[in-house]
């Protein structure tokens, strides 16, 4: 198996790699690119937890073969806040309390974030709607909600 | 635990030797050519890639076919729709043109896994992979949709009708063929559709049962003159309820046209019982109350409203 080369944008920053070519794109960020922010979970596209986002659309990173992002622009958790700057879905998460083990919300601010960029004052059906790919084991999402709703007040 | 996660398929890798993304559909069958038989189409790969990694399709090249020009269209000419086969679940679930006309379409693929299923997996992967209860794939079938599948000897045109003769094997070979297109009439002025969806949950849950149907009135509004009606998973493939269709070819519109559909389709549908998707009885006592409920919508979209809802 031949390593194929691939280059693509991430968090803004060119990246150029040599990847066999079975690799899945969390694989990729996870193992090659050491950005551990986004999660694996079920491992085939059903709890969200893998989340990221390919020019702005929210995927499942762990059913993607990362050759598919050649050429593409792709945001993962580290790509949402300004240095020390949370992005205002990652502080509205914090000031709700809507954490809890965490391990689904690197996905949830990445869904939230491109709900809100395409739709600035979702309603609530709206937000669970634009949610509803991600799953959430500990909270009842209710907190979640709340903290998407208060971020589009912003 | 090691042990516990060997058959898993956490613990699988996927074996594929070459990832190829062709820039035309002429490079993209050369490609398949050249590795007969050893390589596969992928699109979105949302079920492609599962498969893979639990062992139940094997493919040592994938050609991803996404970077093809002009397949990722949606177009309206004289009354037909064509959607091109990378057209993605996203994308016509929110096109104005398939809400109005083929809205039971745009219920169907909003239906779909989640957000981000929709925004890969496309509707040329969803008729290929030709599940019994595949979502989209039902309206199409009811809207009497055909496919284009490209081949290296040329393009062919088939029915949806006839694109699903057994379980899981379509009536096309991913491994040396392309679904090009999938195009089908628009709802005309005298027809409704209704897509119903019966599922544990509103995301992420394939569907219990699922009951598409397209009418059509005569100008009246008296009769049907025609009803398409298909259901999923009632059968090892895409379901036409070919025996409650006929019965109601020229039917007044009335509620005990209604009610002898529902039983007819009762009587036509073979639903499994399913750990996942409810037991036989509960799902053929569902097929009764949706392909009710299904007329009585497509009715109402039609202009033809029963003055008694159900």
């Amino acid at each position: 198996m031949k390593d194929h080369k691939l280059t693509f944008k991430l968090n803004g920053r060119k990246i150029s790699a040599k990847i066999p070519p079975r690799l899945l794109l969390v694989d990729l960020l996870r193992d090659v690119l050491n950005l551990k922010g986004t999660k694996v979970g079920c491992r085939q596209g059903e709890c969200g937890a893998c989340t990221v986002l390919v020019n702005g659309e929210p995927i499942n990173s762990c059913i993607y073969p990362a050759m598919k992002v050649a050429g593409q622009a792709v945001t993962t958790i580290e790509g949402l806040s300004k240095g020390e700057n949370l992005h205002p879905i990652q502080q509205a998460l914090l000031d709700e309390g809507a954490v809890q083990c965490g391990y689904c919300i690197p996905a949830m601010a990445l869904t939230a974030k491109a709900l809100l960029d395409k739709n600035p004052h979702p309603d609530e059906s709206q937000i669970r709607g634009g949610l509803s790919g991600v799953l959430c084991r500990c909270t009842g999402y209710r907190k979640i909600v709340k903290a998407v709703q208060k971020a589009s007040q912003k | 635990m090691e042990y516990a996660l060997k058959d898993f398929h956490w613990g699988k890798e996927i074996e594929v030797q070459q990832y190829l993304q062709p820039l035309t559909a002429q490079e993209a069958l050369g490609m398949l050519a050249q590795h007969e038989g050893r390589a596969l189409v992928i699109a979105g790969g949302t079920d492609v890639i599962p498969l893979l990694r639990q062992g139940d399709l094997k493919a040592d090249v994938l050609v991803d076919i996404t970077c093809l020009p002009g397949m990722g269209d949606i177009e309206s000419e004289g009354g037909t729709i064509s959607l091109g086969g990378l057209v993605t679940h996203a994308q016509f679930a929110s096109s104005a043109l398939i809400r109005e006309k083929a809205g039971l379409l745009a219920d169907a693929a909003g239906a779909v896994g989640s957000p981000q299923i929709r925004n890969v997996a496309t509707v040329g992967g969803n008729l290929v992979s030709a599940q019994p209860a595949a979502d989209v794939t039902l309206p199409l079938l009811a809207l009497n949709a055909w496919v284009t599948i490209l081949s290296q000897t040329g393009e062919r045109e088939i029915p949806l009708t006839q694109f699903f003769p057994s379980q899981g094997r379509p009536a096309i070979d991913c491994r040396r063929e392309i679904l090009t297109r999938v195009r089908f009439p628009a709802l005309a002025k005298n027809q409704g559709g209704s897509y119903l969806r019966l599922s544990l949950r509103k995301a992420l849950a394939l569907p219990m049962l699922a009951c598409a149907v397209v009418v059509t009135v005569d100008p009246k509004m008296k009769r049907i003159k025609e009803a398409a009606i298909s259901l999923g998973p009632v059968a090892p493939t895409p379901f036409r309820a070919a025996k409650t269709e006929a019965g109601l070819r020229n039917a007044p519109i009335s509620k005990e046209t209604l009610e002898e559909a529902a039983r007819t389709a009762f009587d036509e549908a073979n639903p499994r019982s399913s750990l996942l998707r409810g037991s036989k009885d509960y799902r053929k006592a569902m097929v009764k109350v949706f392909v009710r409920r299904g007329l009585s919508r497509a009715l109402a979209n039609a202009g033809a409203a029963l003055t008694e809802e159900n």
